[in-house]
């Protein structure tokens, strides 16, 4: 029998069609997600961290043309102790030192409370405490995104391979799961810390895969498991699809919207995990976090010492910048929970 | 024999053994799991002694071969897990031995299975009590928020429930010791007891020795001991007094055990406890200064009450925290799924029917919406030691966490190991008691 074949003349091309239908996509997502104000408001704090990133490389040229008269500037490269030959040098996060501190009026140590050259003030080592909150803002970032976008892919794949196989396969990776959930992941992280020296992408790493195989596994399991048995599915098997073209082309495509929102829920966890181990110092290979920003500061003495609330510069912006940067991603998520599942949007 | 088959095989007790069985099988995955972990950390023990010039390349050899490194590894996994079975967890290198009889193994050193007795109860303590109120505060807003959807109260306890629920937990709970204990000092900093008040009274002569405990863990364990039963004989009363037939006899039974049951812990602390000749010194002085009263009590003998209070005192800072950074979460899933059981026909068919709104929510509508909460309050008793770390360290409540933290951080290898591995097992014990509860409560659970 010979089989028949069909041929069309596309109107256009098919990449167009592609890009076209995704445009529409996205707009209806947004049309939906625009809806929530609990999103908008996520996004716009996330948005206003990235700005924060993005000046970190050009806030010392800011603050020379801005904040330091010639005088100043002069007397900085003359200065006995600490003298400068560039601006980058006082603005750096771990190593800066104002060489001008020697001659405030109002100082304690190295401590500068907010001022014009300042604008939220120095730690005791004579830091700025803008450019380490600015140049940390990266690496939390980097961290979030990396490990929860591990944390996904782990989670989709075997999600969709279980649901579709099913059997042995679903049987181990979800025993394998119940071990994650319960996996007592803090003090493991304690423990590992003291053992190895952690860098910010080991332990995007190791949270990545530790969440991955974890409740994640199971929530896009059900999800691949509604997918599996739509009639499309069974389409583009008659069709001739292999498990392997079903699995990556048709089954995890319909499963990413998911995926994606439960992304944002792990960068909550993630940077958390992040800051809270740095604030034990147990995250040497990183150089300056806003969890090691807030250890040093109660470290020093400066969180619960007599005179605790004059020196709140220390202590109060990080901890305002994780708790924001957390609840963001949470409120992003939040937003997008309401497009992804109907049942929670307003009458 | 066939009839025990038949109970075995059927319904409820097939469900729990086969549970039962994961949780073994789950239980091993996970020992293994932290067995590897730990093999794949460069070099050995012994590293800390690299810079050492006193220990010679052959004390390390023996160090070596003192705690078994040389041996095959499969030899020391099998070791690893028998002695998890046996309840061996190895000698602290950090802390000595306290007891008259020392330990047969550790000797001069304390046992790790030792500390952990003596930590768990605090924690469990601590983590109980915070996550019973925040679960019964967050399930009450939870409902109300849900209920009443789009008004005020709903944005505005959404606003701050996120911002409770994500923000950054050691840098809040340093807030809040720098608002209500150095602004306000109405309560301790920290710590777990005031040792002025607890000088009067000396360590409890042979129970000190024996036992490895002081006198300030026999009052707590008494107050843990008190709390639970109470709970517990509380728990079985209420079970009971729903068969009774009026509303009356309900609330005369529940009411009734809850104030006797208070009243006999307090007879209990109230009193002054005689010491006997080998038990309890007594200072001669027993004066007890109380931020609001000061206390004195006959001399020779043990005031268990104000001693009692000490712990109180120190545990409302932490409770307080705790329950603040996590009744929000209760809350936002509360209202998540009350959102959903809203929707379902049967409340639309209770409202039909004219019921008053109140009767609505609180029968129809978040009986049904408490399953999942159920689920994260057991999740929330399992990760309690695991979670505990930072209000432990913050607070310094020595509990499992702080121990677990201070012992990773001075390389106390084999505290720091016991603890992650009894960590990771108390959590799938509570997991198992809430699948168990779980079906009892679901009934489409067990006939899976």
């Amino acid at each position: 029998m010979q089989r028949a074949r069909v041929t069309f003349e596309p109107t256009q091309a098919l990449w167009r069609v592609r890009l076209q239908l995704l445009w529409r996509g996205l707009k209806s997502t947004w049309a939906m997600f625009a809806e929530s104000k609990i999103g908008l408001t996520g996004l716009g704090i996330i948005i206003f961290f990235i700005l924060l990133w993005m000046l970190w490389p050009i806030y010392p040229w800011l603050m020379e043309r801005l904040a330091w008269t010639p005088e100043e500037l002069e007397a900085a490269r003359n200065a006995p102790y600490g003298a400068i030959s560039s601006i980058y040098q006082v603005y750096d996060p771990v190593t800066g030192y104002d060489p001008l501190i020697p001659l405030e009026e109002n100082r304690e140590g190295n401590i500068l409370p907010p001022s014009r050259r300042h604008p939220l003030g120095t730690d005791q080592y004579g830091r700025d405490i803008l450019a380490q909150l600015m140049a940390s803002t990266g690496s939390e970032f980097t961290l979030g995104v990396l490990a929860a976008l591990i944390t996904v892919f782990i989670g989709t794949c075997i999600g969709a391979i279980t649901a579709y196989y099913g059997g042995f396969v679903d049987t181990f990776f979800m025993r394998l799961a119940d071990v994650f959930i319960l996996f007592p992941l803090v003090s493991f992280l304690i423990v590992l810390g003291s053992m190895m020296e952690l860098t910010l992408l080991k332990l995007a790493l190791i949270l990545g895969i530790l969440f991955g195989f974890g409740q994640i596994t199971i929530i896009l399991k059900s999800q691949a498991l509604a997918i599996k048995v739509k009639p499309y599915i069974e389409a583009a098997k008659v069709a001739g699809g292999g498990h392997f073209h079903v699995i990556f082309r048709h089954i995890i495509p319909n499963m990413l919207p998911l995926s994606f929102l439960y992304m944002m829920f792990n960068v909550t966890s993630a940077i958390f995990s992040e800051a809270a181990l740095s604030f034990f110092g147990l995250l040497p290979g990183a150089r300056t976090t806003w969890g090691i920003m807030i250890d040093s500061a109660h470290s020093g003495g400066y969180i619960l010492g007599g005179r605790s609330f004059e020196y709140w510069w220390l202590w109060v912006p990080p901890g305002v910048a994780i708790t924001l940067l957390c609840s963001a991603f949470y409120l992003v998520g939040r937003g997008l929970d309401e497009v992804v599942n109907p049942r929670l949007r307003k009458r | 024999m066939a009839r025990i088959w038949q109970v075995l095989t059927s319904g409820m007790s097939k469900y729990i053994i086969v549970r039962l069985l994961q949780i073994v099988l789950v239980l091993y995955l996970y020992m293994t799991l932290v067995f590897i972990i730990l093999e794949a950390q460069p070099g050995d023990i012994t590293d800390i002694y690299v810079g050492n010039p006193k220990i010679t390349p052959e004390a390390r050899e023996a160090i070596i071969k003192q705690l078994g490194l040389d041996k095959p590894l499969h030899e020391r996994y099998l070791n690893y897990l028998k002695n998890f079975v046996t309840g061996h967890l190895g000698c602290s290198f950090k802390w000595g031995n306290i007891r008259e009889v020392p330990d047969p193994v550790c000797r001069e050193q304390r046992p790790t299975w030792d500390l952990i007795k003596e930590r768990l109860p605090r924690t469990v303590l601590l983590f109980l009590t915070y996550t019973i109120i925040s679960f019964y505060i967050g399930f009450f807003l939870g409902k109300l928020i849900a209920w009443r959807r789009g008004a005020i109260i709903e944005y505005f306890s959404t606003v701050v429930g996120v911002v409770l629920f994500t923000v950054f937990t050691p840098w809040f709970a340093l807030l809040l010791v720098w608002i209500f204990a150095v602004n306000l000092g109405i309560v301790p900093i920290g710590g777990f007891i005031n040792p002025d008040n607890w000088r009067v009274v000396e360590r409890v002569g042979t129970v000190s020795r024996d036992m490895g405990v002081s006198l300030s863990n026999v009052v707590f364990n008494y107050i843990l001991m008190w709390l639970g039963g109470l709970t517990l004989v509380w728990g079985v009363i209420y079970l009971v007094s729903q068969r009774f037939p009026y509303a009356w006899q309900r609330r005369v039974a529940r009411w009734g055990s809850v104030c006797i049951g208070l009243l006999a812990m307090g007879a209990f602390f109230g009193g002054a406890w005689p010491g006997s000749a080998d038990q309890a010194v007594i200072a001669s002085e027993t004066r007890f200064n109380f931020f609001l009263w000061q206390l004195e009590f006959p001399a020779g003998t043990i005031p268990l009450f104000p001693l009692a209070l000490d712990f109180v005192q120190h545990m409302i800072l932490p409770i307080l925290t705790l329950t603040l950074i996590s009744f929000a979460g209760t809350m936002l899933l509360m209202r998540n799924t009350m959102l959903e059981t809203m929707r379902e026909d049967y409340v639309m068919a209770a409202k039909a029917k004219g019921l008053p709104d109140q009767v609505v929510r609180d029968k129809h509508a978040a009986r049904n919406a408490l399953l999942p909460v159920v689920t994260s309050l057991i999740f929330a008793i399992a990760f309690s030691v695991d979670g505990g770390v930072f209000t432990e360290t913050i607070f310094s409540w020595p509990g499992m966490g702080k121990l677990l933290l201070e012992s990773a951080i001075e390389q106390d290898y084999p505290v720091a190991i016991g603890t992650l591995v009894f960590t990771g097992i108390f959590a799938l014990v509570a997991h198992l008691i809430a699948d168990i509860l779980y079906a009892f409560l679901d009934p489409r659970i067990r006939y899976d």
